[in-house]
């Protein structure tokens, strides 16, 4: 795990300070609501439907015991004893007062944390993918180069005031979990095809939202040592010609769509060629120093699979089930990485109550080398545990309502808090993802059907990711009430593409029987292993659009009965 | 962040003042007796242009003074037992909580529109 140096203790520490004098001289009326929002977004602090929302960096999704208990802390003490994690792999506290928050981020700063970055048109968090230095298809960690971003970028004089929020996510893995087609930056660590060296692919121009874009190469290798100054020609170009007239054509995505890729592309390599790159690029030292916080834990030498958990599950169906769908390949033999679900049946995903994130701080402790993740899908994940120790980790985990067996299944929804919280939101989220879980609740139905991620978002910002779900779902207003709209075949692996209508917007009522009209479709048309997503690759739109007109069509009938 | 949800026409009448108290962020309620109230039931109603712009008047005066936020009239129709409710949905929702826990909110604590 990364350490806090003197420096990193000192930034942070003075950054509330500041953020406390700033919330005083709100408060005795010195500084004006214009003068004070920037401030407080800058600190990851919003105002939404009912109360204020502080929105916690967890970068890279890394965390360990110490932090999760602090931030259990908070949620019982500031909270209303839950807090909920984003598909950012950020942490939100829905209700903390205003005079309590730079208490809050004091705490935070006590274990190294804070919630910088998290808001605003600055380098966003940077994130990456949930299986990283475990993954046997991984090339290298990507937290060092995330690291080595944020070091970057938390303090570039010339990045504070972009033209509009900018994500970048790195993946070190040949599947791509971290989504990096769809972020303004994505990068790829890679070797290269003839000479083996490893390097970075970096696609510019992805993003969700009003205007959904898959991102392009601009540099199908770039040579390790020079990441920092080639982000920072990609970031001027950006900056200097990214539309300052126009919020909903600020993205870097706009940008590169309205110059066209070959131009963009020239565009940097120029404003690169212009770079002294050895002034901008970490010295060789500083990257070794990050990568040893990084080194991997001392793992013990054990044989590739282990008989007591292979006994444990012969006789356990609930464990064998749980292992065979959770449970994700470890790269050392004897070792299981597990994802802990926080989706359970009828459950708003991605919310964890204070007792769940101590209790699962024991077991990360314990079991994993005091080590856990948060992944983009609002899960976490114990990355190191001994697959001797899955039976007791299973138990402890069930004990705590955190043994859901739906890692990646159509129950494991990811969904925006939408209007339940968002003060943007034009429908409702989580309601909709909780009546589609239910619908699905059987777990035979669940395998049968297979891998089949559902994302909703309850406006078009796309904070949900619904235009990368196999299927998607977003809630709009219509004529006064809340409407939805489905899509099918959105990706956001390495596959990356975006999802199709199938037809026109229904009720929130309606919308878990669509899904099971399109289930419905899929299972008859689907051939051999196919997910849902291959089926309507191969099958196209028509059955889909069919099998939804036609429950649409019957419910309008049933309605009318 | 939050725009009031008002046609460009000026609103249906009759409407409420809703805003956010600035320490707690709570969402507060220009009160029948002056002042703010987290309650939805003690919301004054304005039922004519001159009343809503009193409203309104109150509503910036307490922003210039710092003591909430976001300010903005909100239609609302009078349900049987006398109690303003917001005829739009969003608004309706900011009266009561989150409906994904009804533990939460002002429907845990005050007596809010059906
Ligand atoms: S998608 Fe819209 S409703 Fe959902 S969290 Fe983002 S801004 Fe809010």
């Amino acid at each position: 795990m990364y350490r806090y140096d003197e420096f990193d203790e000192r930034f942070v520490r003075d950054r509330v300070r500041q953020f406390r004098s700033q919330v005083e001289r709100r408060l005795d009326g010195s500084l004006s609501d214009d003068e004070f929002k920037p401030l407080r977004l800058k600190n990851g602090l919003y105002l939404q439907l009912h109360a204020y929302m502080l929105r916690v960096a967890v970068p890279y999704g890394t965390l360990d015991s110490r932090q999760l208990r602090q931030l259990a802390l908070i949620a019982e003490k500031y909270d209303k004893g839950y807090a909920h994690f984003t598909t950012r792999q950020n942490l939100q506290y829905n209700w903390p007062k205003l005079k309590d928050v730079p208490d809050i981020l004091d705490l935070l700063a006590d274990v190294e944390m804070h919630a910088i970055q998290t808001s605003g048109n600055c380098i966003r968090n940077v994130t990456s993918d949930q299986f990283a230095g475990v993954a046997k298809d991984e090339v290298e960690d990507p937290r060092v180069t995330a690291e080595l971003i944020r070091q970057w970028s938390s303090l570039h004089p010339e990045f504070v005031w972009l033209p509009r929020k900018f994500k970048i996510a790195v993946t070190g893995a040949e599947h791509d979990r971290a989504a990096i087609k769809v972020h303004d930056i994505g990068i790829r660590i890679l070797r290269h095809a003839e000479t083996n060296e490893v390097g970075y692919e970096i696609v510019v121009g992805g993003g969700l939202g009003r205007t959904p874009m898959i991102g392009k190469v601009v540099r199908s290798f770039l040579p390790k040592a020079e990441l920092l100054a080639y982000l920072e020609a990609i970031l001027r170009v950006y900056n200097a010609e990214g539309r300052r007239d126009n919020k909903f054509k600020a993205r870097v995505k706009i940008l590169v769509h309205e110059t066209g890729e070959e131009e963009f592309r020239a565009r940097v390599e120029a404003e690169y060629a212009k770079l002294n790159g050895p002034t901008v690029n970490a010295p060789e030292g500083e990257v070794e120093r990050i990568a040893a916080y990084f080194a991997p834990p001392a793992y013990e030498t054990l044989p590739e699979r282990s008989q007591a958990l292979e006994t444990a599950r012969a006789s356990d169906p609930a464990l064998d089930r749980f292992v065979e769908q959770n449970g994700f390949a470890h790269k050392v033999p004897g070792y299981i990485a597990l994802t802990v679900s926080l989706k359970g049946i009828g459950e708003v995903p991605g919310d964890m109550t204070d007792a769940q994130m101590r209790a699962f701080a024991d077991i990360a402790e314990r079991y994993s080398k005091d080590e856990l993740r948060v992944t983009h899908s609002q899960n976490l994940v114990l990355p190191h545990v001994k697959q001797d120790d899955v039976p007791e980790v299973f138990a402890a985990l069930k004990a705590n309502g955190l043994a859901t067996a739906n890692a990646g299944l159509i129950t494991d929804i990811i969904a925006c808090p939408g209007l339940d919280y968002c003060a943007l939101a034009t429908a409702k989220s989580i309601p909709i993802a909780q009546a589609i879980s239910k619908t699905f609740a059987d777990d035979d139905r669940q395998r049968e059907i297979g891998e089949l991620p559902i994302k909703i978002s309850g406006c078009i910002n796309a904070c949900g990711h619904h235009h990368v779900g196999a299927i998607g779902i977003l809630g709009l207003e219509k004529s006064g009430v809340e409407n939805y709209q489905i899509t099918v075949g959105g990706d956001a692996s390495e596959n990356a593409a975006l999802g199709e209508r199938v037809g026109p917007g229904i009720d929130a009522d309606q919308v878990p029987g669509a899904v099971e009209a399109l289930v419905s479709v899929y299972l008859r048309e689907r051939q051999g292993s196919e997910r849902f997503v291959d089926t309507v690759r191969r099958a196209g739109l028509d059955p889909f659009k069919a099998g939804f007109q036609a429950f649409v069509s019957g419910a309008g009938q049933e309605a009318a009965e | 962040m939050a725009e009031a949800k008002v046609n460009k026409k000026g609103p249906k009448f009759p409407v409420i003042l809703v805003a956010n108290d600035l320490l707690d962020g709570e969402v507060v309620f220009a009160a029948k007796d002056g002042g703010w109230t987290p309650e939805p039931g003690k919301a004054a109603v304005a039922d004519d242009a001159d009343a809503a712009a009193e409203l309104e008047a109150r509503g910036q005066a307490e922003f210039k003074a710092n003591r909430i936020v976001d300010p903005y009239l909100v239609e609302v129709r009078i349900a049987e037992n006398g109690m303003p409710v917001a005829t739009h949905f969003r608004e309706a929702l900011r009266q009561k909580g989150p409906t994904v826990h009804p533990d939460m909110g002002k429907q845990a604590e005050y007596d809010v529109p059906a």
